[in-house]
């Protein structure tokens, strides 16, 4: 037949468009797009990273407080499993074979972001279960285990303080832009956070040639171009893990806080917050975090430095002090006490019988409260200033120079500031010249608009040990590598002359040492030849009974040790707080406690019913 | 004696044996280069696909030389019918017995060697096709003979289906080639053309970009071949509307993300308010236009005049475009409706994997990625023998076989490229013209048949791999490792010679 139209010559002409087409497309890619050649060689190679090992904890004498080991997790690549006994792989894990398939499930409905990644299935499995899977693995492909460090707590002690380290979320990462990837860990509260530069090390590298299967062939130039991990840097803090532990049993079953400094360097001993996070759950906080945050009682809530107070009867030192220094107080001026401070038209600041009138060593030894209504009258009515809110302003920059209402600076972090009322604070509530000292008056006993937190209070008492000076607390100690700033070596004077300070520590002595019956508060604070000085506070509570407050330090002279113990609804400072922190004071002096009934007492008791929480 | 000796050298094409044997190497050495890797081994290695590919390269050869020196050509037209069902059997039986390669049921396991009966299957059609349109009173015009000549192709094409290797069975649409150049009305290529472009750009682009393109084709159509007054002026018109009707998602896309929702015109996606959203305003009525709507309603809104022109002008061709265009917007609908509704999942899911719409459950679109990325990476010149990464490590899936052209692209770059492209097209238009010289109808069709078969592989295949068309399992002839498909192009290309050969020795 012959070709009429001259259609061979169509097809033809058919044929070289298409040929043109292809080449079309393929100049396109080839000489065009330069994108591909990018993306050929991200195919090729694959990062490895290789995770640091996290930096050790050490308390003060070398203790680890927190080390590593590791963790066996089971990571699934979905794109690589082939069928599989379901049922076999459930046996040797451990797991329910629902388990694994709604896993897999929800990785095939997410299979678009997941692409040619493995994902973690199973974490934290027993070395046992991982052995046994690591044996059959060849059965299962597409799953592979992976060993991890993760956090291990050799001793219970701290966990608030120490805080946890978990996978970093996507706000994490955009707050430290540059940083961390998805899947990095990273400290998010406590000592694992404000050291995490130090602690985290820096990640390395293997760079490995792969197909297309995600299966490594080869390390890329033998291994040349690889970086390996550098470790990260351990930290030793200024924790006393024994101390610490000890505190943390001594406050089971209440509330509040107890935090010891060693004044000579500011360096914190203990920092208790009870209830606080039990060790073990910190390694695995994930798992156990809905328990945690429903917990009424807020364990992730640091009291020590978080938690503010009025600090009560503890404060009429400052008071005291300001009142020398301003020279409207001499120790031994003497005022009455009826059953308290009367006022007006039958206001009364009550107070407990004692003896009346007293001097100033007998206040302090007594906590009574009508002696410091006149100081602090006497402070605020000072004729030297033209008003009672001068003299207002001026008792709340000397309070400011103690470290209250402001932030003392320690390295840890989240600190609150607490507040100290200034002219302003009563010029808002009362109006400008309708208040005078005796609105304010229960400032003089540490009530009213004070609000102190425990950390305030162990600074205060250390201050008092140092007579008139204190360190700015911290909690890690400079070590190899590790540096602390210089302000933490420097004198913190308060606006109080040192000269006043040894006899506000003279009454602190007399309330702990003057014996039985002489009207000393904190008698039971008593240990032989430990000479502590000491302070009872019993501070009111909106919602329940008061709550029990002590500081001390220890010994009187060149003190090793200062303690501030708050506990909520304790009730009387003798009650609760004076006990636990002079067994705080015995445990750390002289390594065993010898009263030890008032030890079991204290650990036994149980104050929970009482604390009303919202 | 000599001088007949000389005459029958002379009377075989050289130039396709050379081309052959070109192909054939560079397929051997780029298996070579695919299954490369560090601790490799020689491309003679028998136990490699490099050292199997040369067994059947030296198998082929002596095939060919059968063929062309031994067998008598005259056999191949007297044997075409028992051949035609001989093959017909085996792709039936093949289903039963064969095992499961990748879901489908196309391969004879003989021991060592396994066959697919498919590969034959494309000579046996070709050979019955030729030799029964070249019959004396066939005509493509008659009914009778149409129907005749399709069903020799559609037999083997469903039964190929059949055994789930639809890819294959796609190469048979080139047949049609085969009916156009004896007679078979272009109109209804054409038409055929349209409904398959159509069907997989619905289920590939959706229908939007179906429609458009159909209006485009359209366009251009009408004004190369209509009778018109001012071309130039239909031309502008029609163009504008395609463009205004591309750039109006992406307007409204654009205008939309100014405002305070943002919606994906191309992907379906409705802006809903949700609770606390501002109420919407002014700009938000553009969230309810639909751009399919407002182009259909454009075009169908003309279409009554166009018609209305069309009768008056007695213009044929665009009572035929309007007509064409109406029918496309119906196919392209009611494939999506079919699509969605009629077919079972396992059907949507096979569709859409001959597509290339879901390749595996796990990545979408992987396999072409890779492959373009392989050729992309390629460059000018390409990486050089045995340096490219992204074959030798195994980035590209069915390196040896569909995937072949990945290794020459990215090893020898568009200069690469172009010569295997080239090769072909020779190889393509060399039998064509042969085709054309001879004076026996069943050699003229039997190579219009080899043609059309290398042709569709070429295309499919190279189409497939830089993206073009939908992922489609079929080998690029000559080049992808395999003895089946090696040994059918072989014995396809060389009864072609050998009747040429015949041809030219006796008239």
């Amino acid at each position: 037949m012959n070709d009429e139209g001259g259609r061979h010559i169509r097809l033809l002409i058919g044929l070289g468009v298409v040929a043109l087409l292809l080449l079309g497309k393929i100049f396109s890619l080839q000489i065009l797009n330069n994108s591909y050649k990018e993306d050929a060689d991200r195919n090729a190679t694959i990062y490895e990273t290789i995770y640091p090992t996290r930096g050790v904890i050490y308390d003060r004498n070398g203790t680890i407080l927190v080390g590593n080991k590791v963790a066996y997790d089971i990571l699934v690549a979905p794109r690589e499993v082939k069928a599989f006994d379901t049922l076999a792989l459930a046996t040797v894990l451990d797991v329910d074979p629902g388990f694994i398939k709604n896993r897999l499930e929800e990785y095939n409905k997410r299979r678009r972001t997941i692409g040619f990644q493995a994902v973690t299935m199973i974490r934290n499995l027993p070395a046992e279960t991982y052995m046994r899977f690591d044996e059959v693995k060849y059965r299962f492909p597409g799953f592979r285990g992976q060993v991890r460090g993760i956090r291990d707590y050799p001793v219970n002690a701290g966990g608030n303080l120490l805080g946890y380290v978990s996978e970093v979320n996507q706000a994490y990462m955009d707050a430290h832009p540059g940083e961390y990837k998805s899947g990095d860990y990273a400290g998010m509260t406590g000592i694992e956070a404000a050291r995490e530069k130090e602690l985290r090390g820096e990640k390395g590298y293997h760079i490995y040639l792969r197909n297309s299967l995600n299966q490594i062939e080869q390390p890329y130039k033998d291994g040349e171009m690889d970086k390996e991990a550098v470790p990260g840097q351990n930290i030793v803090t200024t924790i006393d893990a024994t101390l610490q532990q000890y505190g943390q049993e001594l406050m089971q079953g209440k509330v509040g806080s107890l935090v010891a400094i060693e004044p000579a360097t500011g360096e914190i001993l203990a920092l208790v917050s009870a209830p606080g996070i039990d060790v073990s759950m910190l390694a695995d906080i994930g798992k156990h975090w809905n328990e945690i945050s429903r917990d009424p009682y807020k364990p992730m809530y640091n009291r020590a430095v978080q938690a503010s107070y009025p600090p009560g009867s503890v404060f009429k030192l400052v008071n005291g002090l300001i009142g020398l220094e301003e020279g409207v107080l001499r120790p031994e001026m003497m005022y009455p006490c009826n059953y308290g401070y009367h006022f007006g038209a039958g206001h009364k600041l009550g107070c407990h019988g004692h003896k009346s009138p007293l001097n100033m060593e007998e206040s302090i030894m007594m906590s009574c409260n009508a002696y410091y209504c006149y100081v602090l009258k006497n402070i605020l009515d000072n004729r030297k200033y033209a008003s009672v809110a001068d003299g207002m302003d001026a008792w709340h920059e000397y309070v400011e120079s103690f470290g209250f209402g402001r932030k003392l600076g320690s390295d840890f972090p989240a600190e609150l500031s607490g507040s100290i009322p200034t002219s302003k604070t009563y010029n808002r509530s009362y109006g400008k010249g309708r208040w005078n000292s005796t609105t304010v008056i229960s400032l003089s006993i540490g009530q009213g608009e004070i609000l102190a937190t425990p950390m305030h209070l162990a600074n205060l008492c250390a201050t008092i040990a140092n007579r008139g000076y204190y360190y700015i607390p911290h909690i890690i100690k400079a070590s190899e590598g590790i540096e602390i700033e210089p302000r933490f070596y420097e004198k913190q004077y308060t606006m109080v002359d040192t000269l006043h300070f040894p006899k506000v520590v003279k009454g602190m002595w007399r309330a702990v040492n003057s014996g039985p019956g002489m009207g000393g508060t904190a008698w039971i604070a008593h240990v032989d030849s430990l000479d502590i000085c000491g302070k009872t506070g019993t501070a009111q509570n909106p919602r329940g009974a008061d709550n029990s407050v002590f500081i001390c330090f220890a010994p009187m002279d060149n003190p090793k040790i200062a303690v501030a113990c708050y506990v909520e609804n304790g009730g009387f400072g003798a009650t609760y707080a004076a006990p636990m922190a002079s067994l705080m004071v015995e445990k750390y002096l002289k390594g065993n406690v010898k009263r030890t009934d008032l030890e079991k007492r204290m650990k036994e008791a149980n104050l929970m019913s009482r604390v009303k929480h919202d | 004696m000599t001088d007949q000796h000389a005459h029958k050298r002379q009377s075989i094409d050289w130039s396709i044996i050379v081309t052959y044997l070109m192909l054939v190497l560079i397929g051997w050495i780029n298996i070579y280069a695919s299954i490369h890797s560090a601790d490799s081994t020689s491309i003679f290695d028998w136990s490699s696909r490099a050292g199997k590919q040369f067994v059947w390269i030296l198998t082929s050869l002596g095939l060919a030389g059968a063929i062309l020196f031994l067998l008598p050509s005259r056999m191949w037209e007297s044997i075409c019918i028992p051949f035609y069902i001989l093959v017909l059997g085996l792709l039936v039986v093949v289903i039963f017995v064969s095992s499961d390669v990748k879901g489908s049921h196309s391969w004879f396991d003989l021991g060592p060697v396994r066959f697919q009966p498919a590969e034959i299957s494309k000579i046996s059609t070709s050979l019955l096709l030729a030799y029964v349109m070249s019959m004396q009173n066939f005509r493509l015009s008659k009914f009778k003979d149409l129907a005749l000549a399709a069903a020799i192709i559609i037999l083997p094409m469903l039964i190929i289906v059949a055994e789930s290797e639809t890819g294959s069975a796609l190469v048979y649409l080139g047949f049609v080639f085969v009916l156009y150049r004896e007679g078979f009305s272009g109109w209804w290529l054409g038409l055929f053309g349209l409904v398959v472009a159509l069907f997989i750009s619905t289920l590939t682009l959706g229908i939007y970009w179906s429609i458009v393109g159909l209006i485009a084709a359209m366009v251009i159509f009408y004004v190369l071949t209509g009778q018109m007054s001012h071309p130039w002026r239909t031309l502008l018109l029609g163009l504008g509307f395609v463009a205004f009707a591309a750039l109006l998602p992406v307007a409204l896309d654009k205008a939309c993300a100014l405002t305070e929702g943002h919606i994906d015109y191309l992907n379906h996606r409705i802006w809903v308010p949700q609770e606390g959203e501002s109420a919407p305003y002014f700009w938000s009525f553009l969230f309810k236009v639909k751009p399919l709507y407002v182009v259909l309603a454009l075009s169908l809104g003309a279409l009554p005049y166009l018609l209305h022109k069309a009768y008056w002008n007695k213009d044929l061709t665009l009572a035929i475009v309007a007509g064409a265009f109406l029918l496309g917007v119906i196919l392209s609908f009611s494939t999506d409706y079919i699509f969605d509704n009629v077919l079972q999942p396992h059907q949507q899911s096979r569709i859409e994997v001959l597509l290339g719409m879901k390749e595996d459950p796990a990545g979408v679109g992987y396999n072409v990625n890779q492959s373009k990325i392989a050729i992309g990476s390629g460059g000018l010149l390409g990486k050089g023998f045995l340096q490219g990464t992204q074959t030798t490590f195994g980035f590209v899936p069915e390196q040896t076989t569909d995937f072949i052209f990945c290794t020459v692209g990215e090893e020898w770059g568009f200069v690469g490229c172009l010569v295997v492209i080239a090769l072909y097209v020779f190889l393509i238009a060399r039998i064509i013209l042969d085709a054309e010289s001879c004076r026996g109808n069943f050699t003229r069709i039997y190579g219009y048949c080899v043609a059309a078969c290398i042709f569709m592989h070429l295309f499919i295949n190279v189409g497939m791999t830089v993206g073009l068309m939908p992922v489609i399992g079929i080998p690029l002839p000559l080049l992808s490792y395999g003895g089946s498909s090696l040994w059918a192009f072989t014995i396809l290309i060389f009864i072609f010679l050998a009747l040429y050969r015949n041809e030219k020795k006796y008239f």
